[in-house]
């Protein structure tokens, strides 16, 4: 069960890089040919494109690789090395990827459906690789009940997260929770879905 | 008995406001018991008062302006406390501003059914001081019953109008007027980005305004949240839960000194949230994780002496102190779903006085009430606001099914409530009677909530 979760989440982690990494290399690599272009200029390359424009159309330049770049050679992708990944980024950048799971719960519970536990143990398997990140649990809860009895119940929620990760292993050090009550809903809106969404615990890595 | 009772206000409006003298009304020499100077003598029925604009000396247009203001707040003031019949300002406009105290035109007040007259003057003083000197008048004996005179800054001049009316209300009723008082609350009319590692957060900060609205400062600058603010009795200081450190902590923002503390010792993992000060200002109750769960604590005012108030696997919180600081009432879901239960600050005499479907954030009542308002979930998603007599188990509810209503804080003298609601469309803050009566907006900017109402 865990192992499975494992590779899902390799696997996502995988696709997540290797696309990264094909737009950077590709601007790599066209700014690359775009600088020796204009030293080298006309006689041995007259075909060669026009310099890309600078980064906001790497996408497309990145499409255009196969055809612009015959003879290059495609290194290829290192193997996934998520330490390497992460330990390049700043801590915004990690987080706007949310690389571990939120954690959901019923409308006024705290309770740890079979869903939250999947969720808490995938995302110890990520936390067993990165023992030196401290990771705040967020206790969040949607709009519907009063802002003072929910700033008890996502403290809850958070507490909750926090006892099932250090039972799992994870070291409380590691470890701090946060209660925002309804305060910063993640959607907003009157509807069963915006409010499950706001029920949960939100993983923030706050040191590496 | 009359001049300690002066003496003490002189004293308190000195620390809010500064340089304002209060001279105390020549008495005739032959004096009058007190119930001749009670206006009004038909049973059954209010006293109707006029309050015309008063006489600007010398006639300048900022002065008019003034003479204009103070009599348009004073009448506001005793109209919301509902104790004399105010007549409308726009029924006298035509009746000339007497010159003099000794000049007023009685029989045009008579005429037009007034039984009070407050008569008053605004003149100018040197270093842009003003003096306002006012007197309520009797129209059926021609006496004036009662005068004071202030002087101050023309920036003050909405809180002269206030104490005016607040004397006038004990004089003449006996009442505890709460003109003078303020609410702190919290809003997001200056919203930013919140700071942190999550991005499209909205700030929010605490403000405090005068009772009815105006006057609205900002008082915390935290980038983060700024929630449940909560006066201490004194009026000098706002407890509030705050984020600036990361997670929630009992911030105390000293409102004159310009101080902030963090006095209970909250931490990465100890958090401290919902401040509530005993009445005597020297003991704060609050909601803390520090032993594993949302529990009351009650400690110090400086954090000394901290100790646990409750002791339960569910969650407790939301505490509020009864009048003489001998009970906390709270929220408890112990049972399952958020209740108001009461309990001995030594811990014993644990008592459940709601059995609804979801209720919140208990506020008791100031003295001479013992009733505790709450918020209460009157069908799913919306929120009605209620209270309970402790006597007889009565309860009341104030608001019915208008958007949601919630956070409700009394006014000093009980009477009066403030509170959350959407009923306008965003989340404003509204007044409403204990009897249900009088319902008022007080704000309009952005979202406004978790009012609390200063001693």
């Amino acid at each position: 069960m865990r192992k499975t979760t494992v590779n899902f989440l390799g696997t996502d982690f995988s696709i997540r890089y290797v696309k990264r990494n094909y737009v950077i290399l590709s601007m790599i690599l066209a700014g690359l040919l775009g600088s020796s272009c204009v030293r080298n200029t006309p006689p041995v390359e007259p075909e060669a494109p026009e310099p890309p424009p600078p980064s906001a159309s790497a996408a497309i330049v990145s499409e255009e690789r196969p055809e612009s770049l015959p003879e290059a050679p495609l290194l290829p992708p290192p193997p996934f090395e998520p330490e390497d990944e992460f330990q390049s980024r700043t801590l915004e950048e990690i987080n706007r990827d949310t690389p571990l799971q939120p954690v959901f719960f019923g409308y006024d519970s705290s309770e740890l459906n079979s869903i939250a536990v999947t969720a808490i143990s995938a995302n110890v398997d990520i936390l067993e690789n990165f023992p030196t990140w401290v990771i705040t649990i967020e206790g969040h809860c949607d709009e519907r009940g009063t802002p003072e009895y929910n700033l008890g119940l996502g403290e809850r929620r958070a507490l909750v997260v926090r006892e099932y990760l250090v039972e799992l292993g994870i070291a409380t050090s590691q470890l701090r929770t946060v209660s925002y009550g309804k305060e910063f809903p993640f959607e907003s809106g009157e509807t069963e879905q915006s409010w499950s969404a706001n029920r949960r615990a939100h993983f923030v890595i706050t040191a590496q | 008995m009359t001049n300690s009772t002066r003496y003490f206000l002189i004293g308190q409006f000195t620390i809010i406001a500064g340089s304002v003298l209060l001279l105390s009304q020549q008495l005739e020499p032959n004096q009058r018991t007190e119930v001749d100077l009670i206006i009004g003598d038909r049973i059954g029925s209010q006293p109707r008062f006029a309050v015309p604009d008063c006489l600007a000396l010398p006639e300048s247009a900022e002065l008019i302006d003034a003479a204009e203001t103070i009599a348009r707040v004073l009448w506001n003031d005793l109209e919301f406390e509902r104790e004399f019949q105010m007549l409308a300002r726009d029924t006298y406009a035509t009746i000339p501003t007497a010159r003099s105290f000794t000049d007023l035109p009685f029989d045009a007040w008579r005429e037009l059914g007034a039984d009070g007259v407050v008569s008053c003057t605004v003149s100018s003083l040197p270093n842009d001081e003003i003096r306002i000197q006012a007197r309520l008048f009797d129209v059926r004996t021609l006496d004036s019953t009662f005068g004071v005179e202030y002087s101050g800054q023309m920036r003050s001049l909405r809180l002269y109008a206030h104490q005016l009316s607040d004397e006038i209300h004990r004089n003449q009723r006996g009442l505890e007027g709460i003109a003078r008082t303020r609410i702190t609350f919290v809003s997001d009319r200056d919203s930013e980005s919140a700071l942190g590692l999550v991005e499209d957060r909205q700030t929010k900060e605490v403000y405090v305004t005068d009772y009815d609205g105006a006057n609205t400062r900002r008082v915390t600058v935290s980038r983060s949240l700024s929630i449940t603010p909560a006066w201490s009795p004194d009026g000098r200081a706002i407890a509030y839960t705050s984020y600036l450190n990361g997670p929630q902590d009992v911030f105390v923002s000293f409102i004159y000194e310009g101080l902030l503390e963090s006095p209970l010792g909250g931490d990465q993992d100890i958090h401290n949230w919902l401040p509530a000060y005993s009445p005597d200002g020297k003991q704060m109750a609050f909601t803390s994780n520090r032993d594993g769960n949302p529990e009351i604590y009650i400690s110090n005012v400086d954090g000394t002496n901290s100790r646990r108030l409750t002791n339960h696997p569910g969650i407790d919180t939301s505490p509020t102190w009864s009048p003489l600081g001998h009970q906390i009432a709270f929220t408890s879901d112990r049972t399952g779903s958020p209740q108001i239960y009461v309990l001995g600050i030594d811990g014993t005499g644990l008592r459940r006085i709601t059995f609804e479907s979801y209720c919140d954030r208990p506020t008791w009542s100031p003295a001479p009430y013992n009733e505790i308002a709450y918020t209460s979930r009157t069908s799913p998603g919306s929120y009605d606001i209620k209270h309970i007599d402790l006597a007889t188990n009565e309860v009341r509810q104030l608001t019915f099914g208008v958007g949601t209503n919630e956070s409700p804080s009394y006014s000093a003298n009980g009477r009066h409530l403030v509170f959350s609601s959407t009923r306008s469309g965003e989340k404003q803050l509204w007044l409403i009677g204990r009897d249900g009566r009088g319902l008022r907006r007080i704000t309009s900017m952005g979202n406004n909530e978790m009012p609390s109402w200063s001693r």
